[in-house]
């Protein structure tokens, strides 16, 4: 994001922004109830990361085209229409080309439209960028996003259900771990990996800490 | 003036304290828990020895695996981490896959203790979170029971304890047949429940019974607790209130309809109820504190018990009970503090 008196970011690290330093699932823990919901199997969580990031993007995209004609006053009605409209695309779209896919995600598309990371990426960058860096920036948030849940999802669908994508990966004899498919193995997952996520953040703090501490004395 | 004046320390209370450190406490009770354990592998044999050691070294690698993370001292020589992994084997079924009970053991400590910052600051009774989980993890796993006295126990192993890790384990109706004459694989609980019929007080007594590991023989693990409370290191209020509470809710149901519910012999003796009560309903971390606090802890963790048994779908609620009965122990607290000496009013 750009901030007034610091160097705009390039176009790579604004893509990274949602990947690394300020990941929608990882970092801002935003948008958990479809994370959380829909991160049974890696199949689910990819297609409900990649509806997310259509939406994002596309709505991002309009939302920053307009950005200077919509008044103050009724912005938000207005990007919450913009998101409507994209999440029904999504909606038809996902029907049309999976049924199996488009059942197993149930309310969790049209709730889409209510996910806290588009309507805060929308007011919080699109409304004050230019549509490039804008849409550099949503697609860097959805594809974090994604990684986010396919992250949830994988371990949950291997553990819960011993496959990966539906491929069995331990033989027939595999004991699934019915806790990680219910609600409570979502929890679990997830803090397990903003443990993992907190940990690898401060080591690489640490690291690039020490590399400045010692180009200083040297 | 005289040279010599009394020394007076300037301190905050508490002036008088017990030369009793948590190590003397905790060392105790695993005292009071082997022979429970003993009893237990010789009820069940080698699988149960199995059983109780994975468990407890899974604890004790888990906390010093979470020692080393944390960058902190090493907290094994408290003795806690014993006692959470002899506790969680206690209550699992003597066939449970070895590899399933390193799953709880770690779920234990790692989840029930260390994420709250380790012992006494935990909520819920690590060695409940880590049988609730498994519970949750392998339902069938976990209700799979074995005849007790089998003829070779000491010869050989129950077929499923050595399941390898990540698979299912076989199905052992067959053989708990074979070794026990008439074995129905059900613990007198479930008998109760769906085929209504009543073990006797006397079996459940000595543990001629059907259950997990160490949940048998309650005259047993009554004279565990009875040393433990004379030494004074358990609340001996928390078991009163948890049996009290239970009795008199079994009786009451019993008064109402005698030909449904059993009575309150069957109820006390059978299950996990009276190692529940006196070993993790008792644990000093997740009870409350205040005397009139600990009655009223004690006798929800009962009522609830009872209740979860009669109208749950589970044959047994004692665990559920008591993780609820941990999660009221603050608010309790909060509402039965004592009145401050001298103060006025309700609150100081």
């Amino acid at each position: 994001m750009a901030i007034p008196g610091q160097q705009p970011l390039s176009h790579l690290e604004e893509f990274m922004e949602g990947i690394w330093k300020q990941n929608p699932v990882f970092v801002m823990v935003l948008g958990m109830c479809p994370v959380l919901a829909v991160s049974v199997s890696a199949v689910n969580a990819l297609s409900m990361g990649v509806a997310t990031t259509f939406v994002l993007l596309c709505s991002t995209l309009l939302v920053s085209l307009i950005r200077n004609v919509v008044p103050k006053e009724v912005r938000i009605a207005t990007y919450i229409v913009i998101i409507a409209t994209f999440v029904t695309v999504v909606d038809y779209l996902i029907a049309a080309i999976s049924l199996a896919v488009y059942e197993a995600l149930g309310a969790f598309i049209q709730l889409i439209v209510v996910n806290c990371i588009i309507l805060g990426r929308a007011e919080a960058h699109a409304s004050k960028n230019p549509p490039l860096r804008t849409a550099v920036n949503a697609l860097g948030m959805g594809a974090g996003f994604t990684i986010g849940l396919f992250a949830l999802g994988s371990v949950r669908e291997i553990l819960g259900a011993g496959k990966l994508f539906g491929v069995a990966l331990f033989g027939p004899d595999f004991q699934p771990w019915v806790v990680m498919v219910l609600p409570p193995g979502g929890f679990f997952v997830l803090g397990a990996w903003l443990l993992l996520f907190n940990w690898l953040k401060n080591r690489a703090a640490g690291s690039a800490g020490k590399l400045a501490e010692g180009g200083a004395h040297g | 003036m005289t040279g010599k004046s009394p020394r007076i320390e300037l301190r905050a209370a508490p002036h008088v304290k017990r030369p009793v450190g948590v190590e003397t406490i905790m060392r105790n009770v695993v005292l009071a828990l082997l022979p429970i354990a003993a009893f237990s592998v010789w009820q069940y044999g080698l699988s149960a020895l199995a059983l109780l050691v994975t468990a407890t070294l899974a604890c004790l690698a888990t906390e010093r695996w979470v020692n080393r993370l944390a960058g902190g001292p090493n907290t094994l020589s408290d003795w806690s981490a014993t006692i959470t992994g002899l506790l969680l084997g206690l209550t699992l079924p003597p066939s449970f896959p070895l590899w399933m009970a390193a799953v709880a053991g770690f779920a234990a400590i790692a989840l029930g203790k260390a994420l709250f910052g380790g012992l006494g600051h935990n909520v819920f009774n690590p060695a409940l979170v880590g049988r609730a989980f498994v519970q949750a993890a392998f339902p069938v796993s976990i209700t799979t029971w074995v005849p007790a006295y089998a003829p070779d126990r000491f010869t050989s192993f129950i077929p499923t304890t050595f399941t390898l890790p990540f698979m299912t384990p076989p199905d052992i109706s067959a053989w708990a047949k074979a070794a026990v004459d008439g074995f129905t694989g059900a613990t007198p609980l479930a008998r109760w429940k769906f085929e209504n019929l009543l073990a006797t007080p006397a079996d459940l007594l000595s543990g001629a019974v059907t259950a997990s590991a160490g949940e048998t023989s309650a005259l047993l693990i009554l004279a565990c607790g009875l040393y433990l409370a004379a030494r004074r290191f358990l609340d001996w209020r928390i078991p009163v209130a948890v049996l009290g509470a239970a009795a008199l809710t079994a009786w009451a149901f019993q008064f109402a309809g005698p030909e449904r519910y059993p009575d309150p012999a069957f109820v006390l003796l059978s299950g996990g109820l009276m190692l529940g009560a006196v070993f993790m309903a008792t644990d000093m971390a997740t009870s409350p504190v205040t005397p009139k606090g600990v009655w009223i802890y004690g006798a929800t963790i009962g009522v609830l018990t009872v209740m979860i048994r009669y109208f749950g779908g589970l044959t047994e609620g004692v665990m559920y009970a008591i993780l609820i009965g941990n999660a009221l122990a603050p608010l309790i607290d909060q509402y039965t503090q004592p009145r401050v000496f001298g103060a006025r009013g309700r609150r100081a």
